[in-house]
């Protein structure tokens, strides 16, 4: 894919509407191509990695330095803002999650979440072709793959989700105890009957599956979505040369209003994606801590 | 839609943060707000602390005001059964001096009339002498006798 997509680029000079956007969806990966099998674990995306890990530890690292020098006298302005950030994600913790010492991982837990996720969601913001740019500069290969919203690629948001799926595991299994846990996955939602232990099985295999997809996939769908639409914006605004003057400015301007409304609506978007996923992890690793 | 490896490594950073989170960012932030709060709450017993001492020592202060004043109308009050005293005793003793005084004055004036009357007898006696020279020396003439002895009458 990438040697044809190559060659048509150097025969036309420009990539066809096609070619732009798969070009765009596919990631900086360890084989140097794009990856064709479904699920390939000797395969390791590197942009979503850097940018994940680079805005994970930029986030924790501000929050860090204003953790650092909290004071209970008079906060300062970032202090208060991210006083009052914690005072949300600890309420919300305090609701959700009924185990005091639980809540001392998953209350900083889900307030990584939050901010790990917003900033991820947030590189959406950036023009969809400027950090591909510099890197296929930097890296001097003109045709180089970038990819800089790490939630919009799977293995990012699935990453989490798995991630608060092993912590159910964990939790279930502190607070009923491991045979404990084994009961309740044999005996519930259905009932203690020997005729209902498979159903009862089946059904929560189904459930954890079912959680922990939706949980990585809302949040990948989303930002994929958004992405996808930046391009198609990207690609309204790159036609314009080819069209007469008149057409040409049309689409012109129709990139200016179309991407200025959906960067607008997108804040919207980045922050309530956040939010759900913050408030997913609660509520699931708190049904971890009930028993029925 | 592809998965890879990229999963693994993204739940381990995913864990990482977190622990960083739950490590570094967390308890300071919450320790501060719990010592906020309770300095918060300290301060405002603190003040429901102040505003009680104040009433009552309003209250203490008008009491000694009053009590002040209720002194203050007593120490009046005597001062003036006090002055009182002090007129009538001088008016008493105004009294008593001047009775002295006109008692010393009449003992003089009989004094001073029985000096005088001293004198007047003495005087008299002097002028019997003087008109019985003044008939020895004369004849004696009833009538100028006469006249003699109505002066020596108004003389004496």
């Amino acid at each position: 894919m990438s040697m044809s997509t190559t060659g048509l680029e150097a025969a036309a000079g420009a990539p066809n509407a096609g070619e732009y956007v798969l070009h765009h969806l596919a990631n900086l990966n360890s084989s140097g191509h794009p990856q064709s099998v479904m699920v390939d674990f000797s395969i390791i995306n590197y942009d979503t990695l850097f940018f994940s890990i680079a805005l994970g530890a930029a986030g924790l690292f501000c929050m860090w330095r204003i953790a650092r020098r909290a004071t209970a006298g008079v906060p300062g302005r970032a202090q208060a803002a991210l006083e009052i950030l914690i005072e949300m994600v600890g309420n919300q913790a305090k609701a959700i999650v009924h185990n005091e010492q639980s809540r001392r991982f998953v209350a900083p837990l889900a307030l990584t979440v939050f901010i790990w996720v917003l900033l991820m969601n947030s590189m959406d913001f950036l023009p969809v072709d400027l950090l591909p740019l510099i890197w296929q500069k930097l890296s001097g290969n003109p045709h180089a793959y970038l990819r800089v919203v790490p939630t919009a690629d799977l293995n990012g948001t699935l990453g989490l989700s798995v991630g608060v799926l092993l912590l159910c595991f964990f939790y279930n299994i502190k607070t009923k105890g491991l045979g404990g846990w084994v009961h309740e996955l044999f005996t519930a939602p259905f009932g203690n009957h020997p005729l209902l232990y498979i159903p009862n099985f089946v059904m929560q295999l189904i459930e954890f599956i079912a959680k922990t997809v939706s949980h990585g996939m809302r949040l990948f769908g989303n930002m994929y979505a958004g992405e996808l639409l930046f391009l198609l914006i990207a690609l309204m605004g790159m036609a314009f040369p080819s069209m007469s003057l008149f057409g040409g400015s049309l689409l012109w301007l129709g990139h200016l209003v179309t991407g200025t409304l959906w960067a607008l609506f997108h804040i919207f978007i980045v922050v309530l994606q956040a939010f759900i996923f913050m408030m997913l992890t609660l509520v699931y690793i708190g049904q971890a801590h009930e028993s029925h | 839609m592809y998965l890879n490896a990229t999963l693994l490594a993204q739940i381990t950073v995913f864990i990482i943060l977190a622990l960083f989170t739950m490590k570094f960012v967390w308890p300071p932030i919450v320790k501060a707000l719990d010592e906020r709060a309770a300095r918060i709450s300290e301060g405002l017993a603190e003040a429901e602390r102040g505003r009680q001492s104040l009433a009552l020592s309003a209250r203490s202060a008008a009491e000694t005001v009053r009590e002040g004043k209720e002194k203050a109308a007593e120490v009046i009050a005597q001062a003036e059964k006090r002055a009182g005293q002090i007129i009538d005793k001088a008016k008493a003793d105004a009294l008593l001096e001047a009775e002295k005084v006109v008692a010393a004055a009449k003992e003089e004036i009989a004094q001073e009339e029985a000096r005088m009357r001293e004198s007047l007898r003495g005087r008299v006696a002097d002028l019997a002498v003087a008109g019985a020279e003044k008939i020895l020396r004369r004849e004696v003439d009833a009538r100028a006798h006469a006249e003699m002895l109505a002066a020596l009458r108004l003389d004496l």
